[in-house]
């Protein structure tokens, strides 16, 4: 039972990161017809701006309010970028996919080299707080701290999101967007707005993906990003493209599957049944849980 | 001689190799319902489309758009809809996910009272289905939300494609009943296919035929015109309000 709920919940972490990443990935894809391969970047970026600001900004550091603050610079470092990302790069690419593909794929690369130019490609000890690395007894399970730590901040994140989505003018824009862009252009709102909005969003729940990734893990390197941009993009396509809700879900699936088929079965399997599951969706419901819908 | 509100002058438009529009040249009147007339693919939406700013971007538009002194074609949409170019599309592209009330609040803007009351005169269902998610709704109560939801705000001129397309008869005599009070303050450029609804809104016809304009003129003399009619649309003008007269059946198109 206790291996089951261990399961259970170390699961829960790995979606909660998913889910992180996958929301914004989503949002952006949904709204903005944009498959960003450069979300990774965000995430990387997250994680490293939280890793240098834990060591070098006044102020900041592995524990207590020193963290939390060192978190927030990562946050914002990657919410900057995301910003730069849309105005400087994909705004002038609109309507033009192919380009568009292949720049946010070279912004991947270079943003991977880069990190790997300045700080090293060797994974490096994360700036943590010590009760992260801590275990809590649930129900006979030695659950780390860390992965608490990731489904309350996804918990967290999910309900903003469906608030901003459900409540406020540009929540409004952004689901009516989803379901037709066009449309909300003819009734005069500058979409434009609400692609920087989102492309902040998605940037932000990335980065602080980083930084408790680097909780949850342990170590910060330059390719996490990128590989779990992958599985992002899995659970974006099985909850449909747009849904942050669909995001959440797809997740929860994707990160119990990976877990208890790598337990249980052999170490990969799970990744390969992942993908497996990505398969049947697209047979089954190529427009995912949800479809097309910004769900608030 | 009054100036028009709208001035097209040889508007060209081709998307994907196709020349779509070939030199369009017409005026909208400032007053009453201009009625923009043709076959099925000669280019009305087109035209209306490249108006409001909303060719694809793989098309190349031409020539020249005039809203009074404003040059039309190089501003970006939202900016034309807030200038006073309001836009009613084919097929009414409700947001269907979103309720009733929150369709109309989409169309508010900042600094601009909403003009609720004015909306929910003309269809007072809207105010009693503010929760009721525009999707669920029939496909006249849809044409009411996309026509209120433009009235919203003050509008110089108003684009209405199509807005008894697939309407049964009752519903089509309230939608021409809406666009003819709606008219008494704001001039309308038009297209519909249904000839009683031009013969009861239509003061002036713009009749499009392979790309070009065929023949511009007073509607009501065109539609007097059976050999014109049938050279020009298809269908003799007596053959088409039998067909589609509001208030009698139009086969196959009912979907209310």
């Amino acid at each position: 039972m206790g291996t089951v709920i261990l399961l259970t919940l170390t699961g829960l972490g790995l979606a909660a990161l998913y889910f992180l990443v996958a929301s914004g990935l989503s949002l952006v894809f949904g709204l903005a017809d944009v498959l960003n391969f450069a979300h990774g970047l965000f995430l990387g970026v997250g994680a490293y701006a939280t890793w240098w600001a834990a060591g070098n900004l006044p102020g900041a550091g592995s524990d207590g309010f020193g963290f939390v603050l060192a978190v927030v610079f990562g946050v914002a470092a990657g919410t900057l970028v995301a910003v730069l990302v849309e105005l400087v790069l994909i705004r002038p690419l609109y309507s033009r996919t192919i380009e568009q593909v292949l720049v946010t794929v070279g912004l991947s690369l270079a943003g991977v080299a880069l990190l790997q130019a300045t700080w090293g490609a060797d994974a490096r000890p994360f700036p943590r707080p010590d009760w992260t690395r801590q275990v809590t007894g649930i129900l006979g399970a030695q659950v780390p701290n860390g992965g608490l730590l990731l489904i309350i901040a996804a918990v967290l994140v999910l309900g903003a999101l469906l608030a901003f989505l459900r409540w406020t003018r540009y929540g409004l824009v952004i689901r009516a967007g989803v379901e037709n862009r066009e449309m909300v252009t003819a009734l005069g709102i500058d979409v434009r707005k609400a692609f920087t909005l989102v492309f902040a969003i998605g940037g932000a729940a990335a980065a602080l993906a980083g930084a408790l990734g680097g909780v949850y893990f342990g170590t910060v390197s330059p390719g996490q990003g990128s590989s779990l941009l992958i599985f992002a993009f899995i659970v974006v396509v099985i909850g449909g493209m747009g849904s942050v809700v669909g995001s959440a879900y797809a997740a929860v699936v994707v990160g119990l599957v990976q877990q208890f088929v790598n337990y249980y079965g052999t170490s990969g399997l799970g990744d390969i049944c992942v993908v497996g599951l990505l398969a049947v969706v697209l047979l089954l419901r190529p427009q995912g849980i949800a479809g097309k819908v910004a769900t608030a | 001689m009054t100036e028009p509100i709208l001035n097209v002058e040889d508007l060209s438009v081709r998307i994907s190799g196709l020349h779509i529009l070939q030199g369009v040249s017409f005026t909208v009147a400032p007053t009453g319902v201009t009625v923009l007339l043709g076959r099925n693919g000669v280019g009305k939406t087109t035209t209306l489309r490249a108006i409001v700013g909303l060719t694809p971007p793989a098309g190349e538009v031409r020539g020249t758009v005039r809203m009074g002194a404003q040059s039309l074609l190089a501003r970006p949409t939202h900016r034309l809809v807030r200038g006073g170019l309001g836009y009613v599309p084919e097929d009414r592209c409700v947001f269907a996910g979103l309720t009733v009330a929150e369709n109309l609040r989409l169309a508010e803007r900042r600094g601009v009272s909403p003009a609720y009351d004015k909306v929910f005169a003309l269809f007072p269902e809207l105010d009693r289905r503010g929760r009721q998610r525009a999707g669920s709704l029939s496909g006249g109560q849809q044409q009411m939300l996309a026509i209120g939801r433009v009235l919203l705000n003050d509008n110089r001129l108003l684009l209405v494609d199509e807005p008894t397309k697939g309407l049964a008869p009752k519903v089509v005599t309230e939608v021409a009943e809406v666009l003819e009070r709606v008219a008494e303050s704001v001039p309308v450029l038009l297209v519909e296919q249904n000839l009683a609804v031009v013969r009861r809104l239509a003061r002036d016809a713009v009749v499009l035929a392979a790309g070009k304009v065929a023949w511009t003129g007073d509607a009501q003399e065109l539609l007097l015109e059976t050999a014109l009619t049938r050279s020009l649309l298809g269908v003799g003008s007596g053959e088409s309000q039998h067909l589609a007269e509001p208030g009698r059946a139009a086969p196959g198109k009912d979907q209310h």
